[in-house]
């Protein structure tokens, strides 16, 4: 028994080590390689702030900016995603299909094309529209408890609703601008830049440590509410923090990124894959979360002809998987 | 799960309606679409007389508000013809699957038809409206295959929650590819919108004529399939044993049900939801024989498409909102309203 219990924790720090390793080795990859390669000796003096001519510009103007926000957005996804998942019991109450990010995305949407706000705006819009939806969807979903299933279905309605608003708010732009509109519809990173870096900084900053610092009490909710309680759980206040902390993130990263497709949908499954069961997926997670933006806004850069918006790719992506998890489920006699 | 009852409504009574009650209800949205017509034709983004709508009417284009009016004319014929098709074809895949939420936007199948009409134009060069039709078809028919198997593996069969996740994944990965393929095309991309939301701004009577040989094939085989879908309604096993050829009834309503999403598709772009309300309002006033749910259910959406397009014209001018982006909105919480009512098992 206590063998096992080692043996599993080794695995964790394994995978996490590993994963971080990866992390490390595709952020180093992004900066280096692109249209035009440059060496690591002029990356590394790039970033420590030094002139170099030519990769000043390419590597701490465009690349760096795209490649550090692509990681924290993506571990917001990350964690977001997986403390849902891990909170509702079931994989597909992601936040992205149950309409958060759509709500996030729509509200920042709303604040930058309509009202024409600038970061801390957008923010506060995008975390009030992630909030009322995330309260929207728990409320319709309550009868006689929360069944996870109608909570999905309604979910996926709210998220409907919400993109074709957030089409609506586009197509009041006046022109419609494609790869303005690609940002709120699927998620894009292009055009990053340290503007909006800092506030995701901020937000995972702050929210980051609460998460992960409950990441205990999450694994006994998981039991069930009574036993968490019985195991000395304060349910409802850990339920109502994590909730908060977790739509702060996506919010905080859609309205930087736009709703990146099935980022947190995905990240918290193949976490689960790669460290086995029993153990918390929060950190490894993340890491999912901040390798698939990164990998994924890399192809869509350089693997075709044309430039992909990140978004484009993990949704093709993503949704393949969904139907796979949905088969998988069905043949193995789950009920959904 | 799957109840054999696809009602709204349990109540018996509402099941044995008398004939002259459902004549009435006919009668009663036949006026309403007149209503809904006329509204269309004098409202706009932007404001006409009676006489340049007399003189528009009559094919007068010497104003700018009876050409505005001579415009109206086909987009008011299209919306019509759309809303029909896609309210039809709802009823009819509730009929066939048995489900309550059925709908051709929310299982894919529009974007599935959408999908194939884009890769058709990007890498096969199509460029006739005529095989813009054949390819959204078998998009479409591909789609609705394919949505349903996923939904129908495993225990219990093809319930209403498995089908709707099914189908919104399958719709979100159709969405991402409809745009991947799009993307790169400048020549294509400029139309994006159409395919990704659905709209019935750019009408013509030549492209209505184009999709009514499709349309009126598949109303003919879902109005024939109109008895069997009755006796489906009572479950396969049962409706065998009535004499009902399960597997032909089923796939000649499906395939009706197909032609007229992919048809309506294929020049309107995916709209949702139109075949998820009108049905359920239907079965609720004129209760569930699909003899007379499929002929209301035609006449309701041509109206309820119809308004909905007026809506989308005059509720901020003189921009217009697409009337897939009104339907979504008017929908979509008509939809939770009818997963509120299910009884969904818990997990």
């Amino acid at each position: 028994m206590a063998e096992g219990r080692t043996r599993r924790i080794r695995r964790r720090r394994v995978v996490i080590g590993t994963l971080a390793a990866l992390l490390l080795a595709a952020f180093a990859g992004t900066l280096m390689f692109g249209q035009t390669f440059y060496p690591p000796g002029q990356v590394v003096r790039v970033v420590l702030g030094e002139q170099v001519p030519g990769a000043s510009f390419t590597v701490g103007r465009l690349r760096l900016p795209r490649a550090v926000l692509a990681v924290l957005v993506g571990l917001c996804f990350g964690l977001a995603g997986v403390t849902f998942q891990t909170m509702l019991r079931n994989p597909l109450a992601s936040p992205d299909i149950i309409g958060i990010s759509s709500g996030a995305g729509a509200a920042a949407a709303f604040a930058i094309v309509v009202l024409g706000l600038s970061e801390v705006g957008v923010s506060v819009f995008a975390i009030t529209g992630g909030l009322v939806v995330a309260l929207a969807v728990y409320t319709l979903s309550f009868k006689d408890g929360v069944a996870g299933s109608r909570l999905i279905l309604i979910g996926i309605g709210i998220a409907a609703m919400l993109e074709s608003m957030t089409a609506y708010i586009l197509s009041q732009a006046g022109e419609w601008d494609l790869q303005e509109a690609m940002r709120w519809l699927t998620g894009s990173l292009n055009g990053s830049s340290w503007t909006e870096v800092t506030p995701v900084l901020i937000a995972l900053a702050v929210l980051g440590p609460v998460l992960l610092g409950h990441t205990r009490a999450l694994g006994h909710l998981q039991l069930g509410d009574d036993t968490a309680a019985a195991l000395g759980v304060r349910v409802e206040r850990t339920r109502i923090v994590a909730i908060v902390a977790a739509v702060g993130l996506i919010a905080f990263a859609t309205a930087a990124a736009g709703p990146i497709a099935f980022v947190a949908f995905l990240s918290g499954p193949i976490a689960a894959r790669l460290v086995g069961p029993g153990h918390s997926l929060l950190l490894a997670s993340a890491l999912v979360g901040a390798l698939l933006v990164l990998a994924a806004d890399f192809c869509g850069q350089f693997a075709f002809g044309t430039r992909y918006p990140v978004g484009v790719i993990t949704g093709v992506l993503g949704a393949p998987y969904l139907v796979y998890l949905i088969i998988r489920t069905h043949r193995a006699g789950g009920s959904l | 799960m799957t109840a054999t009852d696809t009602r709204t409504t349990p109540d018996a009574d509402l099941a044995r309606r008398p004939a002259h009650v459902r004549t009435l209800w006919i009668a009663g949205t036949l006026a309403a679409l007149a209503v809904v017509m006329a509204a269309s034709v004098a409202l706009g983004a932007r404001d006409v007389g009676l006489s340049d709508i007399v003189a528009g009417l009559g094919g007068a284009e010497s104003t700018l508000g009876e050409a505005a009016v001579k415009k109206r004319v086909p987009r008011t014929l299209l919306a019509m013809t759309v809303g029909a098709a896609l309210a039809t074809a709802g009823a009819v895949m509730q009929g066939v699957t048995r489900n309550p939420l059925a709908d051709p936007g929310i299982l894919g199948v529009n974007m599935g038809a959408s999908l194939a009409v884009v890769t058709g134009i990007a890498y096969f060069g199509l460029t006739s409206p005529t095989s813009y039709i054949w390819i959204a078809t078998a998009g479409a028919a591909a789609t609705a295959l394919f949505v349903y198997t996923i939904g129908s593996l495993g225990r219990g069969g093809a319930t209403p929650l498995k089908l709707a996740l099914s189908g919104a994944a399958v719709s979100a990965a159709l969405a991402s590819l409809v745009t991947a393929v799009m993307l790169p095309r400048n020549d294509i991309a400029g139309t994006f919108r159409m395919w990704q939301i659905g709209g019935v701004g750019g009408a013509s009577f030549e492209k209505i004529g184009h999709i009514l040989p499709f349309l009126a094939v598949g109303f003919l085989l879902c109005l024939l399939s109109a008895r069997g879908l009755n006796s489906l309604a009572l479950g396969d096993e049962l409706a065998a044993g009535l004499g009902e050829k399960v597997v032909v009834t089923r796939a000649a309503a499906a395939l009706g049900a197909v032609l007229l999403c992919g048809a309506a598709t294929a020049v309107a772009g995916p709209i949702g939801f139109v075949g998820l309300v009108v049905p359920h309002l239907c079965r609720l006033v004129i209760g569930p024989d699909h003899r007379w749910l499929l002929p209301l259910a035609a006449v309701l959406g041509a109206a309820l498409l119809t308004a909905a397009d007026v809506v989308g014209r005059v509720v901020n001018r003189p921009s217009e909102i697409d009337v897939g982006i009104i339907t979504a909105l008017i929908g979509a919480p008509f939809f939770i309203y009818i997963v509120r009512r299910q009884k969904v098992r818990a997990l």
